[in-house]
């Protein structure tokens, strides 16, 4: 039965109802949580990369003043599994153990090997240096090409190989045949530098027991309150029905917070020890070593194309850096990005590699975006340098390359459905708002008149596959859990309504979003509506937040269930008013009869009466509440078109963003300023990786960009002012029509930005910049060029 | 992070803070505004004893003039500098320079003195102090000594100071009628400056007479980069100013970090020197 | 322990401290005021930004006995009897919030930039707020906002916080 409720509220831009507590400081983070007799832990973490235990001595730390306990790896190591990792990519991968708190060996700077329980952080801290250990330095593996050489040092002696894994595929045509017909064949190396997600809140996590019961309660700052428990319990053995997750306000997560951490599972089984409350909180320095990292990719790409600009194929070998433990989806991030290199493009032959390769640094995982930005550079800065070699505009490139309109739905060469996409009017529409024209008539001007300050035009056109994710697609990659959302909706006696989500919130707005979704489908008001989230005694059923998946699976999940309420509340409806149902109809939230509009209940009254339940139709369930848990049929495939106009110094290299122009296609929009706030959001961190960020080693395993005066996030001050904009292209395979949004912008901008250096640098000889283009970088490749062009 | 444990004093005046430190020897350090050492007591990378608060000492906070020098106080906040109509007039220079110390938070606690005695390259102000032949005035038990700017800065993170010694008043010659400029390089608007530039320049019949060029972070002190200084007498125009700054890097030793290379650092110091010498000569 | 005395937020607290305590755990632990967040060890971010004695400071970066005699306002001392400040609707009016966590020192660097330039520029916002780091929303709607809060300064204030803003 559909109903065509009147849509008031979405397209709306609400403002948040997240604001009032998060402006006036009335916020509940991890580390604000207190309860009587609560403990402090602090973790003692490995000075070097890596090094045998040879000695370790807590009881020093435990003469400390105010000093509860303290444990070594070995002392926890009973009650204490492995830390889990959930996507085994391949039968055959390498899944060394990796214990919460080190034992033998440490693998990483910051790995830990003991805890301080304390009664307060400060005490913590202090005892931290008494604990006595004697490490016997074993060698680094740092290098990805190093790590893979036969008689290298191993990460792991016990596994025999530095190699996690290594994950082929092909698709369409046999590529060196295709290879064999290219006019052209463009060969090019990309490294994805690490980056450090920087949530701006660090982590933390508070147990707190209830020992006669052997219940616990975890609060944490994570994305995934429901996987947590799920592995917590599998780690500690904590029966999961024990356990309470809890995700309070959490401050941002990027992919740092979609984590199962050592910390979390030591915190749980300290608070059992101890039968004591337990609260961890990281500092940021901490986080840089403790916390996942990001990318680390080495991109070995080939194109192959006919001199006219139509491609042929693509070849694509990745050596990923895991680090030094396989975490919750570490294998599984350039995978995710092995279905977006052919991107929005139509070829013949497609063959993809990626190893995945142990180093003694911290792990890596998701981080916004997770393996599509890398494969969107690689893809997008390599057409950039096709179309200079064969002399083509690289948006013409593109343009003949590209899925046309009219062609969708498509499937692509990498075997993925897109739904829905209008590459064309995303691109006009950018062109045009970015005044491409005058810009490259500026950038020849300067050419001729030898002005030292270049002017780069940079594009990238992408695509992604998001809203993870039909779960038999993730049974066929091997993932260990499926891609559902849940939503329930509770119809309360007054006719106020709560939503229950799956999702954990933190920063997209999910609670103003749903808002809007439940109170279109049930005609009630915005300010009726209350989002229940992120706490597993709550909401117990969820898939959690990460992905861009929350509205295209979990809101279109909310928005099914209040369907269901209607469907319940028409039965009641009917039957109060004495109609059929097929007489009835819905609209604004009230029944009535066709024809006889006096006759009316609203939804409001149908719920009291449903709660008295004095007069409901026979056999009928007392109650309007309805649950919906969905299963995407698709992922969603959001895309658009950006543009960068960079001036490049070719004095100084140093690069200023002159104006930035993005037309995202995130289908319709429940909230344009929240999308428009995500698009920003993603926008500033994806310019950050092409300018500013990256995780430094020393030869010695030494993270040196090991706090924040020294890994540069930018500021207010370092970032443009973006123009953004939409087309709005449904997506067939949502009940909304909606994409998602929360990756889009890190996706495209990197290359849009390197696209527009190297732009500005070609008349002088440049091919590329590795990233973060420093201006060192820049001044080095503008020098060599140089050189090069003399000799 | 946090800091190690330390007793603390907060001495009402300059003799008993001096004595407290007197007292302490090597293992007190001095509290100003503490944007400095704050960070450091929190990564855990100082241990003191002993931490001499000496945020509330009188008399040593303000701008005045004296003998045709202005005299700033050590423990005046950046922003108390940044915005002084006295330092603005006679020693432009600073004023600008202390502008682009970190950010609005840190320079409303973070003082002259602090950032002098800190004594790191990467400073902005030392490069300035220098430019400007500021005088350093210490207390120490034996009274009080002025240290040119020249001799201020002994090593890394090291000034001339002895442990027992406080810098109380920074003087500046006041220098009308020349141009300055800060020509700060960094990363992002909150990093420390890769290299900086600080420039000052008299003209006289549209020719360089005479040019003061302080350089940050370019080396293990800041440094004067005296053979441009001496190559910028007399040059008339752009062309002559670009041959001068091509020395600016003589006799610097930077140093390679993550940030930058010392070839690069070379190379920013002569192009840095170039742009601030045009722009302090008004000739840019 | 070192005694201290500070006003918070419009009450006075005496206690006796470690000196090494920051001002902000001084804050967060012994008061229970934990509107302010540590997002940092190096004085980078912002997050903690509080107003001490008229001018905004790191509250991360001082220590509690620097406070004593002070008198100190958090984000949780702005609002008068359940009214926002200027600046505060401005952030929700246009969605100058995330997660947040950074809002309360953006919200008070904010207030300290308007104090100090009363009608500034896009850029000058930009460059007022260097020391604080947002990793949420890329800072276009934060400086949207502090530019609305100074129109709005001028101007009186509206009955209550509107509910919508056009697209």
């Amino acid at each position: 039965m559909t109903d065509q409720a009147v849509e008031r509220e979405v397209g709306r831009a609400r403002l948040r109802k997240e604001d009032a507590r998060l402006v006036t400081g009335q916020t509940m983070w991890t580390d604000n949580i207190t309860v009587p007799g609560l403990l402090h832990l602090a973790f003692l973490r490995s000075p070097m990369a890596h090094a045998r235990v040879e000695r370790i001595d807590v009881s020093p730390a435990l003469r400390r003043p105010g000093v509860v306990a303290a444990f070594s790896g070995r002392d926890l190591a009973d009650g204490l599994g492995s830390l889990p990792c959930a996507w085994p990519v391949t039968e055959d991968m390498v899944l060394p153990a990796h214990p919460p708190l080190a034992v033998d060996e440490v693998r990483h700077a910051g790995d830990p090997v003991a805890v301080v329980v304390a009664r307060d952080r400060y005490a913590a801290a202090d005892a931290l240096e008494a604990i006595e250990v004697d490490y016997e330095p074993l060698p680094p593996v740092m290098d990805l090409e190093a790590a893979l050489a036969e008689d290298a040092p191993l990460v792991h002696s016990d596994k025999g190989t530095n190699r996690a894994y290594v994950w082929p595929f092909e698709a369409g045509e046999d590529y060196e045949t295709v290879r064999q017909r290219a006019d052209v064949v463009l060969t090019r190396r990309y490294e994805q530098q690490r980056l450090i997600p920087n949530a701006m809140e660090p982590r933390a996590v508070v147990v707190t027991p209830l020992a006669a019961s052997g219940e616990y309660t975890v609060y944490s700052a994570t994305q995934i309150p429901h996987i947590l428990r799920v592995m917590l319990s599998t780690v500690t053995g904590v029966p999961e029905h024990k356990l309470r997750v809890v995700a309070p306000d959490v401050g941002g997560g990027f992919g740092s917070k979609l984590q199962v951490y050592g910390e979390e599972a030591v915190a749980l089984a300290v608070a059992r020890k101890l039968g004591r409350p337990v609260k961890w909180t990281e500092s940021r320095s901490e986080g840089y070593l403790a916390t996942h990292h990001g990318r680390g990719m080495i991109q070995d790409i080939e194109i192959a194309a006919t001199r006219e600009g139509k491609l042929l194929g693509l070849k694509v070998d990745l050596l990923a850096d895991m680090g030094a433990y396989l975490m919750l989806v570490t294998p599984g991030v350039p995978i995710l990005g092995a279905f977006m290199y052919p991107a929005i493009y139509k070829m013949d032959a497609y063959a993809f590699t990626c190893t995945g390769v142990f180093t003694t640094k911290t792990p890596t995982d998701a981080y916004r975006g997770a393996g599509r930005p890398e494969a969107t550079y690689a893809i997008e800065r390599i057409m950039d340098e096709l179309a200079a070699e064969l002399g083509l505009d690289p948006v013409e490139l593109r343009r003949r390359n590209w899925i046309r309109h009219e062609e969708f739905p498509y499937t692509s060469i990498a075997g993925l459905t897109y739904d829905s996409g209008n590459y064309e009017a995303a691109t006009d529409k950018a062109l045009a708002l970015f005044g491409y024209d005058a810009l490259r008539a500026e950038q020849r001007e300067r050419i001729e008149r030898g002005d030292r300050v270049l002017l780069g035009i940079g594009v990238s056109t992408y695509t992604e596959m998001c809203g993870l994710a039909p779960s038999r697609v993730l049974r066929d990659l091997r993932y260990s859990a499926g891609g559902w959302e849940a939503a329930s909706i509770r119809m309360l006696p007054t006719g106020k309504v709560e939503v229950v989500t799956g999702t954990s919130p933190h920063g997209q707005g999910h609670v103003t979003s749903w808002s809007q979704i439940a109170a279109d489908v049930l005609g009630v008001p915005f300010e009726d509506v209350e989002v229940v989230h992120g706490d597993t005694q709550a909401a117990p059923q969820g898939m959690d937040t990460y992905g861009s998946r929350s509205l295209v699976v979990g809101g279109a999940a909310v928005h099914r269930a209040a369907q269901k309420v209607v469907d319940k509340a028409r039965k009641v409806a009917a039957h109060l008013l004495e109609a059929g149902e097929d007489d009835l109809e819905f609209k604004g939230g009230v029944f009535s009869v066709k024809g006889s509009p006096e006759a009316r209940k609203t939804i409001q009254e149908v719920a009291f009466a449903t709660f008295t339940s004095h007069d409901v139709p026979d056999g009928m369930e007392p109650t309007l509440n309805a649950e919906h848990v969905l299963d995407p049929e698709n992922f969603s495939y959001p895309h658009g078109t950006h543009l960068c106009a960079v001036e490049v110094d070719t004095e100084t290299g140093h690069t200023r963003i002159r104006s930035y122009v993005c037309v995202d296609d995130v289908g319709r929009v429940v909230n344009p300023m929240i999308v428009e706030g995500q698009v920003h959001g993603g926008l500033a961190q994806g310019i950050a990786q092409a300018l500013y960020e990256e995780a430094v080693y020393d030869a010695e395993g030494n993270l040196v960009s090991g706090t924040m005066a020294d890994y540069l996030v930018p500021s207010a001050a370092d970032l443009p002012e973006f123009v953004t904009d939409r087309t709005e292209t449904p997506a067939t395979s949502n009940p909304l029509g909606v994409k998602g949004v929360g990756e889009a912008g890190t996706i495209a901008s990197t290359p849009a930005v390197v696209n527009a250096i190297v732009d500005a640098l070609r008349p002088l000889g440049v091919r590329d910049v590795r990233m973060p283009c420093t201006p060192e970088r820049v001044w080095q490749a503008i020098r060599a060029a140089r050189k090069e062009a003399a000799a | 992070m946090i800091p190690p444990a330390f007793d603390y004093v907060r001495p009402a005046g300059l003799d008993e803070a001096v004595r407290a430190l007197a007292d302490a020897g090597e293992d007190a350090k001095v509290l100003a505004g503490g944007q400095s050492l704050l960070p450091l007591l929190r990564l855990r990378l100082a241990f003191p004893d002993l931490v001499v608060d000496i945020g509330r000492i009188p008399g040593l906070r303000g701008v005045r003039e004296e003998d045709g020098r202005l005299v700033i106080g050590a423990l005046t906040t950046h922003h108390e500098v940044m915005r002084d109509p006295l330092v603005r007039r006679h020693a432009g220079l600073l004023a600008q320079a202390t502008a682009t110390v970190a950010d609005p938070a840190v320079r409303h606690r973070g003082t002259l003195g602090g950032s002098l005695v800190h004594a790191d390259p990467a400073g902005d102000l030392p490069a300035v102090a220098l430019a400007l032949d500021a005088e350093l005035v210490a207390v120490g038990p034996g009274g009080r000594r002025t240290i040119p700017a020249g001799a201020f800065f002994a090593d890394y993170l090291q000034s001339t100071l002895a442990p027992d010694e406080l810098l109380v008043e920074i003087r500046v010659p006041k220098r009308e009628g020349w141009g300055f400029r800060y020509e700060k390089f960094h990363r992002v608007a909150q990093s420390w400056a890769m290299v900086g530039v600080a420039a000052l320049v008299r003209r006289e019949n549209g020719h360089v007479a005479e040019a003061r060029i302080g350089l940050t972070n370019m080396g293990a002190t800041p440094l004067r980069a005296t053979a441009a200084e001496e190559a910028l007498g007399g040059a008339g125009d752009a062309e002559a100013v670009a041959r001068a700054a091509r020395l600016a890097a003589e006799g610097t030793r930077p140093s390679q970090d993550a940030s930058a290379s010392p070839e690069y650092r070379a190379h920013l110091a002569r192009v840095l020197t170039e742009r601030a010498v045009l722009a302090a000569a008004g000739m840019g | 322990m070192t005694h201290i005395s500070v006003t918070v937020d419009g009450t006075t607290y005496e206690d006796d401290v470690e000196p090494r305590l920051l001002l902000v755990h001084y804050l967060r632990d012994r008061l229970g005021l934990t509107g302010t967040p540590v997002g940092c060890d190096t004085s980078n971010c912002g997050a903690c930004t509080v107003e001490m004695d008229g001018a905004s400071v790191k509250s991360c970066t001082v220590l509690a006995v620097q406070a004593d005699g002070s008198e100190v306002t958090t984000v949780q001392g702005l609002a008068r009897d359940g009214a926002w400040t200027p600046l505060q609707r401005a952030f929700h009016e246009h969605h100058a919030l995330q997660c947040g966590y950074c809002t309360p020192g953006m919200i008070m660097a904010a207030r300290d930039l308007l104090r100090e330039n009363p009608h500034p520029t896009a850029e000058e916002v930009r460059a007022g707020l260097e020391g604080n780091l947002c990793r949420c929303t890329g800072y276009q709607n934060i400086v949207r906002a502090v530019l609305a809060a100074a129109e709005q300064s001028a101007a009186p204030a509206p009955a209550a916080p509107a509910q919508e803003v056009t697209a």
